[in-house]
């Protein structure tokens, strides 16, 4: 009963519960592909139906765009709407997101900011780097290892607001002695001027120089040098902007700007790979030779604080909604990117997932701590590994009898039909909730199978079903065939819940000795020696 | 029998001077001034070093490929008589007399022109017209990327050759399907399928795309087969069978037989050595193999041992110690046991060995019979020279401060007894009571007392302070959760001790290894081992100044320069012909919308094509932007780093679509005579710029003559092009 009442009911919550499942976790848009392509089988039968008029298919095709684009759409954005709307003070992830998008939160230093429109000698300013979720310019007292290019002091990019990422601005040739003194006249910083940055915390010169950065082995080595703003001439950087012509003023946090190294001609720039340990995993700098106009190797100045020039009230950072939303998404991808496994450290992989290799310890590590394990019931879990497999064959074998014109009973046409299509979806469902795992670097978890463990499940029980009634299909008598498919449905269901019953202890939390200990009640159920409970 | 006496023999040759006048044409394209110039061009400088390894028959792994391509570049250094003596060191270089610069770019450019007749075949078996096949034949010919590509000792042209070549024969195959199946020449082609797959694969894995989409393709034609009722349940069977026979089978053994040769004729070790396991070092000539020939293959209690770590990254290091210390205090404050060190050394050193004792024994030589360990057994570890225990103990290591402190013990006499018993566990054991052999068993030591596990950091970084000679960290693991290789140690050289006294010991200590006992892996260890550390190896990043990403390659935002004339201002870049790129995607557009106007349409019942004409407009879809879709997409999923070069193989593809489309349009759109007179007036006038634009940018696809600076900047039709301008 297409356009019915209830038709809509069902479509539009299909679409809420869409918006919902983006929502909750991006993993969420595997079940919106899965009802795309539905969606799309679904026309394209339509379409092939020739007693519906065009004018009919339009309308189709429309409530389907509204309710199942238009719609989780409009709620997703409204979810991110309430979010910004309910969260907006400053906290401890602001530096992870641009100036313009800092500038909307109550309590950051940039919400409703007032400073000195023009970069001038003397001022002391942070950068930061216009990478989505770039750092800003950061050193501090520690000083590169032994081996990892010169042994001076590092400049990394981080994250946070700190201290230690005031950078003074200073003339080529002049101390900071000249420039603090107050009658001195102020003077600006131009478009292709050569510069110093001089670290205010270290008095050291942000300083490159010919040897290979710690990561990104092609490109310079980032440093700080020289004592209290004395270096060489290697701490040189002429300025610019993009999209500028030589002699402007240069406009903080409006103006994109390149720093490009007078000495080697490279270009500051963040890799945006995080350091070892001896970097305190913070964002790797360096000095790229390659010419390339990326956000990577672009500045904006922040903070600016020079008490000689007047504070100007800036309100043109007022981003848009879209922007916003984009930008965080942009954050949002990058942070989730960036959680890779370090190094040594064993992680899940997908390919444990369907035979339960491993579980995740979720509290408790001694005998004395109530644990609990998070485990799939191996039986369930086993049971869904040889169905799939079973399936598999069941599914071909089926499809080339078909194909073959072999001609089949009415009811044996009927499990072929649930087998193919029912099945084939359900089959689909798992696949994309489960393939796009293996293409992802980050780090992955045991409990990123359950969606795809829910659809498998739902196959063995169709699965078993058709085979149940198949077998039931060959013995003569009605109520043999009854007995024997009843007989191996409850088979299939006592066998379930005694599996719950035995392994039950790992979900609900278990205290004494552990299961490698023979004395354990949990001995006999450790089945794979990967088990940790 | 004597029938020739009867008649006279007459041989008729059929020769199709089209094909004949095509590949003249491609050889003559590629193969013109194929020497010049004399120096190291672009990429030639990576793979001229692994030609150089195989004429000396020396050993190496390269993570970019498999062996195929590569050995077919050394068959022309070889045919030409090169002994392998040049520096690859930079781009430009000249090179020297020695070099036969000729037969090593001569494969590459044979592959290359091989590809025009190719093409024109590939449109005839399409079921296009002549002229339409004619008209992709050309506009491969004048294709300036692929001329520049097929010109030098690289592999692309090679993988492309290849990829049509298996298109070609799967699709004569196909066409002679309906006839005569099993006939002499169905099965010419079914095997030349299978056969130019693998060696597609075998040149770059970039093959397996095409393999996979032949594969797919394979598999749709004979699902419709099975829905044909003519063929008997047999016959249906019997074509299965031939089809994995020729389309897995025997690309499977002819990639193994790629390796066979490969390892066959690298014999030597070189360079490449420390990245393999001991065992398959000990098969290598020289090396390894000089240490290890004739050790005792059992190691029994007593035995005199080296430890060599199993990661062999960042670089390989055997278990170590000496007289030092840990300090009292490390330099953040913590403290430590005081006792010797214990690290991981990344040289050959007489400190490396060590004695397998059995702890209820004092003794340390092997009894006659010796007594092997096993699996499972519990051992003390005594450093040979100071006769120090290997021991660990509840103290933070220095620098992992969450594992355990490794060290040999000394007795201070401070209630911290020695826990110094370590269970033999061997990893890649076939039953539980297998015995420790030399080089061939991976040994993970578990420490008795905290059941922690011995392991050499191998963090960035986890070499030790000044205090510890900067040699790497040995710590004992706690978390024993799941394995890594870093855990995991193999005997690498191995005596049976004799001297009971420290003196005599350490004199015996000193001296090399000799015994007879020889060790060879089997080619499929070999192989597995070798495949396994191809596709792992990751080179560290490779940023390059000409990469770029995939989605610049449709529009050519980017070239590559390959080459510049020390002096002059001669130059080579990869850069397509701009107007068959364009007209490329055009094609691409075009059949994208076509197709889905006429499948819409015919969902509604509606029929505007012949239902012949529309099998051969989705066949030859199929494979051309089959072809380029699964030789482009991918590498929007790929994280290396990537190069137009990369483009090309779907770049061929692509450009066979344009003849097909072109056709298509005249055929069945331009209904009236006029408009097909006046179509075919444009293709002329757009073949001509093609032409037009190949001559243009011919100086810097053959590197001759020189431009002059206005002249290359005239030739910069993009700022994002990277044309190579001298500063006067």
């Amino acid at each position: 009963r297409p356009f019915s009442a209830s038709w809509w009911f069902w479509l539009s919550l299909t679409g809420v519960n869409l918006a919902g499942a983006m929502g909750v976790k991006f993993v969420g848009l595997f079940v919106v592909l899965l009802v795309g392509l539905n969606t799309i089988y679904d026309l394209w039968d339509l379409l092939g139906n020739l007693s519906l008029s065009l004018v009919m298919f339009g309308k189709h095709l429309l409530a389907r765009v509204l309710c199942l684009i238009l719609l989780p759409l409009a709620l997703y954005t409204a979810m991110f709407a309430v979010h910004f709307t309910v969260l907006n003070k400053s906290g401890p992830g602001d530096g992870f997101f641009s100036s313009a998008f800092q500038s909307q939160l109550i309590g950051n230093n940039l919400h409703n900011v007032s400073i000195p429109e023009h970069l001038a000698y003397g001022s002391v300013v942070t950068m930061k780097n216009l990478r989505m979720a770039g750092g800003y310019l950061h050193s501090h007292w520690h000083l590169y290892p032994e081996g990892i290019g010169a042994r001076q002091q590092q400049v990394t990019a981080y994250l946070h607001k700190d201290l230690n990422n005031l950078w003074i601005v200073k003339k080529q040739d002049s101390d900071t002695a000249d420039l603090s003194d107050p009658s001195s006249p102020v003077e600006f910083v131009r478009h292709g001027d050569i510069i110093r940055l001089e670290h205010k915390e270290t008095s050291r010169n942000l300083h490159s120089h010919q040897h290979e950065a710690p990561l990104t082995r092609k490109h310079f080595q980032v440093t700080g040098y020289g004592i209290n703003g004395t270096g060489d001439s290697n701490d040189f950087w002429r300025i610019e902007v993009v999209g500028r012509k030589s002699g402007k003023l240069i406009k903080v946090l409006r103006s994109q700007v390149r720093l490009t190294h007078v000495a080697t001609g490279c270009i500051l720039g963040s890799s945006g790979k995080t350091l070892p340990k001896w970097g305190w995993e913070q964002v790797e700098v360096t000095c790229t030779p390659y010419l390339k106009e990326t956000p990577n190797s672009l500045w904006n100045f922040e903070d600016h604080i020079n008490p000689k020039l007047p504070n100007i009230s800036l309100d043109v950072l007022k981003p848009s909604f879209a922007e916003i939303l984009l930008e965080s998404h942009m954050v949002m991808i990058r942070v989730g990117y960036g959680l890779k496994p370090k190094d040594n450290e064993v992680t899940s992989k997908p390919w444990h997932w369907p035979i339960n290799y491993q579980g995740l310890r979720f509290s408790g590590v001694n005998e004395t701590d109530y644990r609990v394990y998070l485990l799939g019931n191996p039986v369930i879990w086993w049971l869904n590994l040889v169905t799939i497999g079973l399936y598999l064959l069941i599914a071909l074998s089926t499809a080339v009898t078909l194909k073959r014109g072999v001609q089949l009973t009415s009811e044996l046409k009927e499990l072929s039909r649930v087998v193919l299509c029912g099945g084939g979806q359900i089959m689909l469902g798992w696949l994309l909730h489960y393939l796009p795992f293996f293409m992802m670097g980050r780090v992955l978890y045991f409990h990123h199978y359950f969606p795809a463990m829910l659809f498998s499940s739902m196959l063995t029980g169709i699965t078993w079903d058709t085979l149940l009634k198949f077998c039931a299909g060959f013995l003569s008598p009605n109520t043999t065939a009854r007995k024997v498919y009843g007989g191996g449905f409850l088979a299939l269901v006592l066998l379930i819940m005694y599996s719950f019953y035995l392994f039950h202890p790992l979900s609900y939390g278990m205290i004494g000795p552990m299961a490698s200990d023979p004395s354990s009640p949990m001995a006999g159920l450790r089945w794979m020696d990967s088990w940790e409970f | 029998m004597l029938a020739f006496l009867k008649k006279p023999v007459v041989v008729t040759v059929e020769i199709n001077m089209n094909l004949v006048a095509l590949t003249v044409m491609g050889l003559i394209s590629r193969l013109w001034g194929l020497s010049y110039p004399r120096a190291v061009v672009f990429d030639e400088v990576y793979y001229g070093q692994f030609v150089s390894l195989y004429m000396k028959r020396i050993f190496f792994v390269d993570d970019s490929g498999p062996p195929f391509g590569h050995m077919l570049l050394a068959l022309g250094g070889y045919l030409g008589g090169f002994d392998g003596n040049f520096l690859w060191n930079r781009i430009g270089a000249e090179y020297s007399m020695n070099i036969p610069v000729w037969s090593l770019r001569l494969l590459p450019a044979l592959a290359g022109a091989l590809c025009v007749p190719l093409a024109y075949q590939i449109l005839v078996e399409l079921q296009s017209s002549h002229c339409a096949a004619l008209g992709a034949a050309l506009l491969i010919l004048i294709e300036n990327s692929l001329i520049t590509q097929s010109k030098f000792m690289l592999l692309e042209s090679i993988l492309i050759f290849f990829i049509l070549l298996a298109v070609l024969s799967y699709l004569k195959f196909y066409n002679l399907q309906r006839q005569r199946s099993f006939s002499g020449s169905w099965w010419f082609w079914l095997l030349l399928t299978g056969v130019a797959c693998s060696c597609a694969v075998g040149v770059k894995y970039m093959g397996l795309f095409t393999y996979m989409l032949l594969l797919t393709i394979a598999g749709l034609h004979f699902w419709h087969m099975i829905g044909d009722q003519n063929f008997s349940n047999v016959s249906l069977m019997c074509h299965f069978l031939a089809r994995g026979l020729a389309l897995i089978i025997i690309p499977v053994a002819m990639y193994l037989s790629f390796f066979y040769v490969h390892l066959t004729l690298l014999y030597r070790s070189g360079p490449h050595d420390q990245i393999m396991t001991s065992a398959f070092q000990a098969s290598l000539e020289g090396g390894l193999a000089r240490i290890t020939q004739g050790q005792p293959l059992e190691v029994a209690y007593g035995s005199q041992i080296t430890l060599r770590n199993v990661l062999g990254k960042p670089m390989q290091c055997w278990l170590h110690s000496h007289t030092n210390t840990y300090p009292i205090r490390y330099e953040n404050g913590r403290g430590s046991s005081h006792q010797q060190q214990v690290t991981c050394y990344p040289f050959k050193d007489v400190n490396n060995w060590w004695i397998v004792k059995d702890p209820g024994m004092q003794q340390l030589v092997v009894s006659n019979p010796p007594r092997p360990v096993r699996h499972g057994h519990i051992v003390q570890l005594v450093h040979g020279i100071t006769t120090r225990y290997l021991n660990t103990h509840d103290v933070a290591a220095p620098l992992s401060p969450h594992s355990q402190e490794v060290s040999c013990y000394i007795d201070y006499n401070i209630s911290m007894p020695a826990q110094n018993l370590w269970r033999v566990e061997i990893v890649n054991r076939e039953s539980d009571t297998d015995v420790w052999k030399t080089i061939l068993s991976e040994v993970r030591f578990v420490h008795v007392n905290t059941s922690a596990v011995l392991k050499a950091s191998r963090f960035i970084g986890a070499s030790l302070p000044e205090w510890g000679y900067r040699q790497l960290e040995v710590v004992g693991e706690k978390l024993s959760k799941g394995f890594h290789q870093s855990m995991v140690w193999n005997v690498e050289e191995h005596r049976y001790g004799k001297s009971q006294e420290q003196k005599e010991r350490e004199v015996e200590l000193h001296s090399p290894t000799q015994m007879d006992i020889s060790k060879n892996l089997s080619f499929m260890a070999k192989f597995t081992e070798l495949q396994w550390k191809i596709l792992t190896l990751k080179n560290e990043d490779t940023e390059h100044k000409y990469s770029s990403s995939a989605l610049d390659w449709i529009t050519m935002d980017t070239n590559i320069a390959y080459w510049l004339h020390p002096t002059s201002g001669a130059q080579i870049h990869l850069l397509g012909n701009v107007v068959t790129w364009a007209s490329a995607n055009v094609a691409a557009l075009v059949y994208a919308c076509l197709s889905l106007w006429y499948l819409i349409r015919r969902r509604r019942q509606i029929y505007d094509i012949p239902e012949d004409v529309w099998q051969l407009w989705v066949s030859a879809g199929g494979i051309c932007v089959g072809g380029w879709a699964v030789n482009y997409l991918p590498f929007f999923l790929m994280e290396k780093t990537l190069f137009l070069y990369h483009y090309l193989p779907a770049l061929t593809f692509q450009i066979l679509l344009i003849p097909i489309v072109l056709q298509h349009l005249s055929n069945h759109l331009c209904r009236s005579l006029l408009l097909k007179s006046m179509f075919s007036a444009l293709i002329i006038a757009w073949f001509s710029s093609v032409y037009a634009v190949y001559r243009t940018f011919s100086p810097v696809t053959y590197g001759d003559p020189s431009l002059s600076v206005t002249e290359l900047k005239d030739l910069r039709w993009k700022d994002s092009w990277n044309i190579l301008i001298r500063k006067q």
